[in-house]
């Protein structure tokens, strides 16, 4: 019982300031402005290999996405003052993620290549 | 055999039931449909899925009827589809997926522990509900139709071809995921949040990690099966999805999606049975298991590498060969911690004090089925041999004998083995074991014949063979009467044992754990004061001080 | 912050359930059942997005296409106006912790309204496609604005570059529709069952059952609407940004 009281929730006893979710509001909202001001722009690929190109708007795009959610993950969800559990719960629902996406299309992808 | 038993039963002449225990504890109808206590909970769902059990098996029954005979002689092969489709969803969703889980382990998980209850006790009714709502569904589905798509949905046929009741179905199969999730996410919680002082991880009996995995695959598998289903309702009720190639979709990103979960799925329903093996096998060769911690991580590994090989299920549907290729080597990977785990099993048994209670049988059956069964998923994931074994009745033996001969076995043995715990009272040994011959010797005359059909080259799924297969598939339906008789047998005796069996006590085998230092039927709270945990698991020379105080301090 | 009602042996605070051994186990034990609920809607999700991704590789043109029919300015509010609730709602979970009953019904219910308004703005984008026969399945889609673009003025002059498709991969832009639908629909439907439980929390917080201590049920749902805000965030870049220069 006493080990329960030990390990008590980081969340429920820090407490984010108000001000810090006020940086976070302009922050998530700068990235909006960012992302829509960059998809208006054609920012040209990167030729990797023959028949490997890589276009730089969705890649922007996703990234700037991406800063956005940890910023919220973090901040808004606590997440940063929150347990290793709590860490590791949304790693591993992340990683799943990328496995359904990541070996789904690698399929699609490797398709192309023909047999051997 | 021998008459060695390990069974200690208490003095039958003034051994009684505890008059307050959680059956007794409140009377009527709605204190049990709005109960919290997870032990009433588990006691619904074992109803339920005994139930639809049934269900199952009889449509099974029709299956070997049919098949008595190279023709479509019972019925027509539209109809044949119907009964094996819903055989398959009935026995895999409503029985196989929550059987362990929401029986055994609802009843067991919060007192192996060390905690009242399970973390979200109202979750948990909720799930139960789910569970009913999604089979009242099917019992709609079926009585309207049913549904001739085989379990897996296939599109487009079952986005396009059909006009049975396929959106009903996949409906029922959503509800019952749900289910699923949330039984699962309980287990994750409990066991992460509710262990009792000095209840490290490694000092939890082995059933609550395999549970644990369990409980992961349901967590992050089955929601994809939601969306995938979700999908397909939407694209056949639209005319319009990513499934058909008629509007320029894929039916391999159908079964991409579907696989994701439905290959977690099978560990789902085979981690809980390896959870009840565990337990068995330590207490009826009075032995702590070989390698506890092989057999935990490898209990976590299935877990993982899971996710990584669901491809297995799709050879020969037109994946790229370089995906086949790395679904062919990840599928043998995995292949390797329940490997280890009939090793650990087996080297527990090695110089123990075996004897051959009902449980200990099952868990031989498992043992030897589950490993045919593993063994031939081996040859299934080998791309070569795949490619011949595919979609022929050797798929079918296969799961099979991993579902039927490995988690079936499985299911009994841990009903046979908490069944004093949970009533207070012993089912008859004698018929019981004489059950599990039966059931082992039915199934092998069952389904053992279908290895070699398969590699004959009969097709799965078809109601109308050719006449040089019939004399093995006479063999199977002679068996599958047989396994028949096995299975009827314990809803006989069990439910004879209910008024007539033997007074258990708190611990008739002798095991370690804590679900065995309570009063047989436990208290609704389980423990009057939360224990404290200061052994190891299977630490049975714990249990001989305990019991040398316990006469000590009696006599 | 130490629980002023900290609790004894037998005695402990009315809210905490007769199965937990103390508040904190409690809280602790229902904040992670959330982050295993929210883990089980990003594998829900998943699917879908990997459906899109897979398509859009397929039928590269018309789903660029398709996404120039989208209201940049619409999106955009909308990401804004959820990005704010979310700030609100984190409001409104601080003002729980710190037990301001008038700001924590404050910031519930401006998150209520952003909740509204997002859903409204769902709305007329929905409503928009439904008159220019866009919406899949239903309603006659039509392809004719992707057979001439020239026929679609609006959207003509934000994409003067955009060719005219050959009649199958125009067909294609169906899908995109249908992928649009499902997965805004889906978000929506997470967004509405939001505002139905910020209701709830409305009522329940003048009762003062959120400011006496247990913010638990605040907390998690706080968890659950910051989570939908993601979703959108990704579903904005997804469907309405990474198409706007083929």
């Amino acid at each position: 019982m006493s080990e329960q009281h030990a390990r008590t929730a980081e969340n429920e006893h820090h407490i984010v300031s108000p001000k810090t979710y006020l940086a976070i509001l302009f922050a998530l909202l700068l990235g909006t402005a960012l992302t829509v001001l960059a998809s208006y722009f054609d920012l040209g690929e990167w030729h990797i290999a023959s028949g490997l190109t890589l276009f730089w708007n969705p890649v922007v795009a996703l990234a700037i996405a991406t800063c956005k959610a940890t910023l919220v993950v973090l901040f808004f969800m606590h997440v940063k003052y929150s347990s290793r559990l709590t860490k590791l719960t949304v790693a591993s629902g992340i990683f799943l993620f990328l496995v359904l996406i990541g070996m789904t299309l690698a399929d699609y992808t490797s398709r192309a290549w023909g047999r051997w | 055999m021998s008459a060695a038993t390990i069974v200690s039963l208490p003095d039958q002449a003034t051994a009684r039931i505890p008059k307050m225990n959680f059956i007794t504890k409140e009377n009527g109808l709605l204190s049990w449909l709005l109960t919290s206590d997870h032990k009433r909970i588990a006691t619904l769902y074992l109803i339920s899925i005994t139930f639809f059990f049934f269900i199952g098996g009889a449509l099974a029954g029709l299956i070997r009827l049919e098949l008595l005979t190279p023709q479509t002689s019972l019925m027509a092969a539209d109809t044949y589809n119907k009964v094996f489709s819903m055989h398959g969803l009935i026995m895999v969703f409503f029985f196989l997926v929550p059987s362990v889980p929401a029986t055994i382990g609802n009843f067991v998980i919060p007192m192996m522990v060390g905690a009242k209850d399970l973390a979200l006790p109202k979750i948990n009714l909720l799930s139960w509900y789910l569970y009913v709502l999604g089979g009242l569904m099917m019992l709609y589905t079926m009585s309207t139709g049913g549904v001739d798509t085989g379990w897996t949905f296939t599109t487009p046929l079952s986005t396009h071809y059909l006009n049975t009741n396929v959106v009903s179905a996949a409906l029922c199969v959503f509800v019952a995921g749900f289910s699923s999730i949330l039984t699962g996410l309980n287990f994750i919680v409990t066991i992460h949040k509710m262990r009792c002082p000095g209840m490290t991880w490694f000092r939890l009996p082995l059933f609550v990690w395999s549970m644990y995995a369990a409980s992961i695959l349901m967590v992050l598998g089955t929601p994809v099966l939601a969306i995938t289903l979700t999908l397909v309702g939407l694209e056949r009720i639209f005319h319009i999805g990513v499934f058909d190639p008629a509007f320029g979709g894929d039916p391999l990103l159908f079964q991409h999606l579907f696989w994701f979960y439905s290959h977690p799925a099978v560990y789902i329903m085979i981690l809980p049975g390896m959870a009840v093996i565990s337990e068995v096998v330590s207490t009826f060769s009075r032995k702590r298991v070989f390698g506890y911690t092989a057999v935990a991580f490898s209990s976590v590994a299935i877990a993982v590498f899971a996710f990584f090989v669901w491809a297995h299920h799709m050879f020969i549907m037109g994946i790229s060969n370089y995906s086949a290729l790395i679904f062919s080597l990840l599928t043998m990977l995995v292949a390797v911690p329940s490997a280890i785990k009939i090793f650990n099993w087996a080297f527990t048994l090695y110089k123990g004090s075996i004897t051959f209670e009902t449980p200990l049988l099952y868990a031989f059956g498992f043992m030897g089925l589950f490993t045919i069964g593993g063994m031939t998923g081996v040859f299934l994931g080998s791309t070569g041999t795949d490619i011949h074994l595919t979609e022929t009745y050797f798929i079918v033996a296969h799961f099979h004998f991993v579902m039927v001969g490995g988690m079936l076995m499985a299911f009994l043995a841990g009903i046979h083995f908490w069944w004093p715990k949970w009533t207070g009272r012993m089912y008859p040994e004698k018929i019981s074991q004489f059950a599990a011959v039966v059931t082992f010797i039915g199934f092998n005359f069952t389904f053992f014949p279908q290895f070699i059909l398969g590699t004959l080259g009969m097709p799965r799924r078809y109601a109308a063979y050719p006449p040089e297969f019939q004399a093995l598939n006479v063999f199977s339906t002679a068996g599958a009467t047989i396994l028949g008789v096995g299975y009827l047998l314990p809803i006989l005796y069990l439910t004879w044992s209910l008024k007539y069996g033997a007074i258990a006590g708190n611990n008739p085998w002798q095991a370690t754990g804590l679900e065995w230092q309570t009063q047989s039927p436990p208290l609704t709270e389980n423990f009057t004061e939360i224990p404290i945990m200061d052994h190891e698991a299977y630490d049975y020379e714990w249990l001989e001080r305990q019991q040398e105080k316990e006469v000590a301090s009696v006599g | 912050m130490e629980e002023a009602d900290h609790p004894h042996h037998e005695e402990h605070p009315s809210y905490q359930r007769h199965h937990f051994e103390s508040v904190d186990q409690q809280f602790d034990a229902t904040n992670f059942a959330m982050w295993l609920f929210l883990v089980t809607e990003v594998m829900f999700f998943g699917g879908l997005f990997a459906s899109y991704l897979i398509m859009r590789n397929w039928y590269y043109r018309p789903f660029v296409e398709g996404s120039h029919q989208l209201s940049i300015f619409w999106g955009t509010a909308n990401t804004a106006v959820l990005i704010v609730s979310s700030f609100t709602m984190a409001m409104a979970v601080w003002s729980a912790e710190v037990r301001r009953k008038g700001t924590l019904l404050l910031c519930l219910s401006l998150t209520l309204l952003l909740g509204f308004v997002f859903l409204g703005i769902k709305g007329i984008e929905w409503h928009e496609k439904w008159e220019k026969h866009h919406v899949p399945g239903i309603h006659q889609y039509s392809i004719a604005a992707f057979l001439d673009p020239a026929s679609d003025p609006e959207v003509h002059k934000q994409y003067p570059d955009d060719q005219p498709l050959p009649y199958d991969l125009a067909q294609k832009t169906e899908q995109y529709f249908f992928l649009y639908f499902a997965m805004t629909g889906m978000h929506a439907l997470h967004m509405a069952i939001g505002c139905g439980i910020l209701i709830f929390m409305i009522v329940r917080a003048k009762a003062g059952a959120y400011t006496a201590g247990h913010v638990t049920f605040v907390e998690n749902f706080g968890l659950y609407w910051h989570f939908v805000d993601i979703i959108w965030i990704y579903l904005f870049a997804l469907l309405y940004l990474i198409s706007r220069h083929g």
